[in-house]
């Protein structure tokens, strides 16, 4: 009961070797980690670039508009149905493949430095590695189950490298969060696996395509299935309402955040729907779904950004919203577009947390916006990045955010004008609390203690050197999709045409917009960045303004600066109640009505004994009584025939 | 004659061990299950080489050296007949694999008696693997009964404070379920056409639908209160807490898959009327249950009930695929029982290792052990997300299955036993917090390293973990055949 295994080709040894360089590089830190000090980190670092090598080689090597399909076995089978342990190459693969090992090399090397004083430096090169390995099994698998293995397994690593100082409970306690409330999401994507298998027999990315063609549109099994994974993407990306777990996951070290939290992991949910591109497009309900939640996502998020304090939450939150544009995209059925912003997003973002980084060491450990001000002439290259990574964010054209950002409110427009609307709002409030921080941080006078303004640094080479890596890609990646107005070949989306060209034959297809109406479009989204920079620049800037302590908030800034309280109201509404369900199901149910009904049949028992016992004396004088009497009983019941009338 | 010869080595070393006087009779004691180890992987390549297209003679030849069968008493009719299929392959392998690592725990302990203790777990050992090769329903009941009586003296002799009461109330409980067995059985003797109790007559010749009904109870009865499904568990947290951890691993490792095996083995294929009938019921009974269970674990304090009710939790879950009828639900809780005994033992020798250093199992009052002892603290993680069933790990693919199966019965039996993926991780990473993480506990100042015992059976219950995690198909290639077998003969014709 084997399916055949196909060995094909010279992609075969790169493939392989992709996933499996960090693997060895876990393996070798795992175990001898304590004894090779700092070593660890660039053995950590180099399995990284050659595993990036192996991605660039299947780049250049991969046709252009096939796929590769490497089986490494057949991983287990029940009944009918075999999973294999198989990987997919395409190109929104490789697409992925270089995003994780590119911006993973980098924050790599750039850990060398942040960690380097660390206690644990060992220990988190051996996480890091292992979860780049799950993350890589995550965009290789080439069906549902591989892609679930490097789900959890990611979840695993966020779990641990949240809690990376384990010391410390509460950032314990945001470690199990994350996981927990990813666990929710696996439920969901577990359920629509179970669909999958129950009518299609496989899950297998294709079989599962060609099973869902045959049912239709709209189908109640293809929403179905479109839905649960969906919930999935929700817990793994941080959508409402199963996003809180995200802005508590700063707690762990800032490259984790960088890699983890922005540019990798947190993006698995749009790779996984855009690889389901032909599924969901046969369930516009459920991409409706998806752009309803996307779009209140990314305006929600933004909206408690403006308040934040926290260097790294304000990130946070900003990445929350980012995430809830490209769901948008996802649900307007723009595939590439969604995926165009993860890459430009994994740049930018994966910048401004390393910049974050380089802020938070030089401070010696200070994340609050409101001791910092100033830093721009202390760390200058830390600021000139930072700087390009803003702007990025902020969507002002030639940056890498401006193209990406622009195609989406661009097919928003199209789409449906209220979305369009409130994505433009959402992304003028993006360039506003973000260009808040940058001022925050940078500009004015250092408003922190003497002590800290002392030992103020520049971050060493092998920190800045990614952070200036980065900045020159968020400056340039955005050329590879260049807007209709500019050019007539979009790169990026013609490497992936063949990914999602199926799906563009089932949705409906948007007619092309005029020039003029482009211009407009490009106009305005420029235009109302440049106006929150401008308000941002006026109040943070001119007016000198810091914000307030969090004491002195009131009325609706104050629910705002607390989240909405979102998290208070999950703890009333689900985790008290569990709890308190717990204490009721073993004291009532467990000790009183069970253990109540066990002893109570036990105590009829023992006073029945009881009762026989009072029998067996151990007196001889009662026993020949009791025979006695029983005689004379016998022999009356003989008298009065009672034997007979019986029938005995 | 191989599986007589299985059955026999632990009798025999049973009686030798009681000549022994002190240490040594531990040593004895694991020199002999590792060599029941041995023997029972080469039964297994032996019977494997039976998929490989052998000829006639030689496949009879290696079926005939596996089984036995001769008339024992004549009047009631009594087969001595043992024999092996994939699944008591599995069972008996569970049972061997345990075995070294059960007895390896003890060595660097004090104990009294120890020629006792040890003869009384081999003879434990005996009997369990009786249960798992009796193909006469006699000999069955027999060994079942043998198997309650070493773990019942190994606990009231060898336990923690208050044993006495607790042993009763578990001896009483799961006396009460033989004894309703005795009477299925006895029923069943008198209503089979055939008049004998020989497995493959019962599955073949079934007894009158109308009769089955009966029976199914009386088994399920005894089945349910040693698997334990809710609500006949209660007797367990507390047995488990103060058993000795020897004793709590033989009963949560090995025992309690008796109950789970004798569904597959005597409910399902011989009352398959009764089974259909009342599915839905059980099935309700048992997904209820894994939610319930799970959600008393996450606020037990006591990290032993803790894991007795998580345990609960994963063989409701294993009970209910068994219930749900198809060859993913079987073929799941095979692999999920391997899968349990091995992660259920590791959980509570690390609750050992901790109770024995600290002096208190209350996980209130631990914590920070990681910062003392860290490879401690990743053994530890490893069972613990073994448990918690993350991919690549042994509790996976079982779990997957499992609720597979559930969600193929019914949807909403899927989701409902799917919150276990939740709640488990729940109370196992709050458990992990408050033991592990944090700062030193004032009460766990200092923390031993960990000894050499106590690391190799750590780690070579890690490797098990990832082992059967990552290569699951010989697994399911040896119990397939028994699997599909027996989910033709649980479907009314």
């Amino acid at each position: 009961m084997t399916e055949t295994i196909i060995q094909s080709s010279n992609l075969f040894l790169p493939t392989i070797l992709i996933p499996l360089l960090p693997l060895i590089g876990f393996i070798i830190n795992g175990l001898f980690g304590k004894k090779l000090g700092h070593a660890s980190g660039w053995i950590a670092t180099l399995v990284m670039f050659a595993s990036l090598a192996c991605s660039m080689f299947l780049f250049f090597n991969l046709p252009s508009g096939t796929t590769e399909t490497v089986t490494l076995s057949n991983w287990f089978y029940f009944n009918d149905i075999f999973i294999p342990f198989a990987f997919l190459i395409d190109p929104l693969t490789i697409t992925m493949l270089l995003v994780v090992t590119g911006i993973g090399s980098l924050i790599h090397l750039y850990s060398i430095g942040y960690m380097h004083h660390d206690e644990g430096f060992a220990r988190f090169f051996t996480y890091l590695n292992l979860f780049v390995f799950f993350m890589l099994l995550l965009v290789m698998g080439n069906n549902y189950l591989i892609m679930f293995i490097g789900w959890e397994g990611v979840g695993l690593c966020s779990y641990l490298l949240i809690g990376f100082w384990f010391k410390n409970q509460a950032y314990n306690d945001a470690a199990k969060k994350a996981f927990i409330m990813n666990r929710i999401g696996d439920l969901g994507f577990l359920l629509g696996m179970f669909m999958m298998l129950y009518h299609f027999k496989s899950l297998n990315y294709d079989k599962v395509a060609i099973g869902a063609m045959s049912l239709g549109v709209n189908h109640i099994t293809v929403v179905g299935i479109t839905l649960f994974l969906f919930i999935g993407a929700m817990g793994k990306s941080a959508q409402l309402p199963l996003y809180t777990w995200l802005p508590d996951a700063m707690a762990g070290p800032t490259p984790v955040s960088a890699l983890i939290h922005a540019a990798t992991m947190v993006t698995a949910g749009i790779y996984m729907i855009a690889r389901s591109n032909i599924i969901y497009s046969l369930a516009p309900h459920t991409l409706d779904v998806i752009l309803i939640i996307g779009t209140a996502t990314s305006l929600f998020a933004a909206i408690i950004g403006l308040l934040q304090n926290d260097i790294k939450k304000v990130l946070a939150y900003s990445t929350v919203s980012q995430l809830g544009l490209m769901f948008a995209a996802l649900g307007m059925g723009a595939f590439e577009s969604g995926m165009f912003h993860v890459v430009t997003h994994a740049f930018f973002k994966a910048l401004l947390f390393l910049g974050a980084g380089s802020v938070i060491h030089a401070l010696g450990g200070e994340q609050d916006m409101r001791r910092m001000g100033g830093l721009g002439k202390y760390i200058k290259i830390t600021f000139l990045t930072f700087l390009i990574g803003t702007i990025a964010i902020s969507g002002i054209p030639p940056f890498a955010g401006f193209f990406s950002k622009d195609e989406i409110l661009a097919s928003a427009f199209e789409h449906n004008k209220v979305i369009w609307g409130l994505l433009s709002f959402s992304s003028m409030l993006t360039a506003f609390y973000m260009f808040r921080l940058l001022y925050l941080t940078f500009s004015n006078s250092f408003r922190g203690t003497e002590e800290v303004k002392h030992h103020i640094h520049e971050s060493p080479t092998v920190m800045t050197l990614p952070l200036i890596i980065l900045a020159a890609c968020s400056t340039v990646v955005g050329f590879i999709g260049l807007p209709p107005v500019l050019s007539h070949s979009h790169n990026f989306k013609n490497y992936l045409s063949s990914v999602f060209a199926q799906s563009k034959t089932i949705l409906p297809a948007g007619h092309q917009m005029s020039h003029s109406m482009e211009w407009i479009l490009i106009a305005t989204a420029v235009g109302l960045a440049i106006v929150s920079i401008a308000f941002a620049y006026f109040k943070y800037v001119k007016q000198k303004q810091t914000p307030l302590e969090d004491e002195q908030l009131k009325g609706i800034s104050k629910v705002i600066s607390n989240k909405f309280y979102v998290d208070e109201i999950y703890n009333a509404v689900f985790v008290k109640p569990i709890m308190l369900l717990s204490d009721l199901f073993l004291v009532i149910i467990d000790k009183l009505v069970i253990d109540l009904l066990v002893h109570g049949v036990a105590f009829v028992t023992a006073q029945f004994g009881r009762g026989l016992r009072l029998l067996q004396t151990g007196h001889v004088g009662f026993y020949m009584f009791a025979m006695v009497i029983s005689m004379i009983i016998l022999l009356a019941l003989q008298i009065f025939n009672i034997f007979n009338f019986l029938h005995i | 004659m191989l599986t007589l010869i299985l059955l026999l080595i632990p009798l025999f070393a049973s009686l030798i061990a009681l000549l022994f006087k002190g240490e040594s009779v531990k040593w004895f004691s694991f020199i002999i299950s590792i060599f029941q180890l041995v023997f029972t992987l080469y039964i297994y390549f032996v019977f494997s080489s039976l998929n490989n297209g052998l000829d006639k003679e030689i496949t009879q030849s290696i079926k005939d050296s596996l089984s036995i069968n001769i008339d024992w008493i004549n009047s009631p009719n009594i087969n001595f007949n043992i024999g092996l299929d994939g699944m008591s392959l599995l069972m008996v392998f569970l049972t061997n694999l345990l075995m070294p690592l059960i007895i390896l725990s003890g060595l660097n302990k004090n104990q009294e008696r120890p020629q006792i203790l040890y003869s009384l777990m081999l003879l434990m050992n005996f009997a369990l693997i009786g249960v798992f090769v009796s193909f006469d329903g006699f000999l069955y009941y027999i060994f079942w009964e043998l198997a309650l009586i070493p773990i019942y003296f190994i606990a009231l002799n060898w336990g923690g404070p208050n044993r006495a009461t607790v042993t009763l109330k578990f001896f009483i409980y799961t006396l009460a379920g033989s004894l309703l067995m005795l009477f299925g059985f006895l029923y069943l003797y008198w209503a089979t056409p055939s008049h004998n109790l020989s497995w493959v007559d019962l599955t073949v010749n079934h007894i009158c639908s109308c009769k089955q009904g009966f029976i199914f109870w009386m088994f399920f009865l005894a089945f349910a209160i040693k698997i334990p499904i809710i609500p006949f568990h209660t007797w367990q947290p507390d047995t488990y807490s103060t058993a000795p951890t020897q004793g709590t691993m033989l009963l949560s490792g090995i025992m309690l898959k008796m109950g789970l095996y004798s569904l597959l083995r005597w409910l399902l294929p011989v009352v398959p009327n009764g089974v259909a009938e009342y599915t839905p019921y059980v099935i309700a009974l048992c997904f209820i249950g894994v939610v319930y269970a799970s959600v008393i674990a996450i606020m037990q304090t006591d990290i032993k009930k803790l894991f007795a009710y998580s345990s609960i939790a994963h063989v409701g879950l294993i009970a209910g695929g068994i219930f749900a009828l198809n060859m993913q639900g079987f073929q799941g809780a095979l692999i999920q029982m391997l899968a349990h005994g091995i992660n259920v033992v590791g959980l509570f020798y690390c609750a050992e290792i901790i109770i024995s250093r600290t002096g208190t199992s209350d996980i209130n009052s631990l914590g920070g052990i990681r910062v003392l002892s860290p490879r401690f603290a990743m053994y530890f993680l490893i069972i613990v997300l073994g448990s918690v069933a993350l991919p690549l790990t042994n509790g996976f693919i079982g779990e997957f299955m499992l609720l597979f199966g559930l969600f193929e019965y019914h949807s909403w039996a899927g989701f409902i036993a799917g919150l276990t993926i939740i709640l488990g991780a729940v109370y196992m990473l709050r458990m992990y917090q408050k033991v592990m993480l944090g700062d030193v506990n004032e009460n766990v100042t200092v923390f031993e390293n960990l000894k050499w015992n106590e690391e190799l059976i750590l780690a070579i219950i890690a490797i098990l973990i990832f082992a059967f995690g990552v290569f699951p198909k010989p697994v399911l290639e040896l119990v397939e055949p028994i699997a599909s077998h027996i989910f033709k003969l649980s479907f009314i014709k």
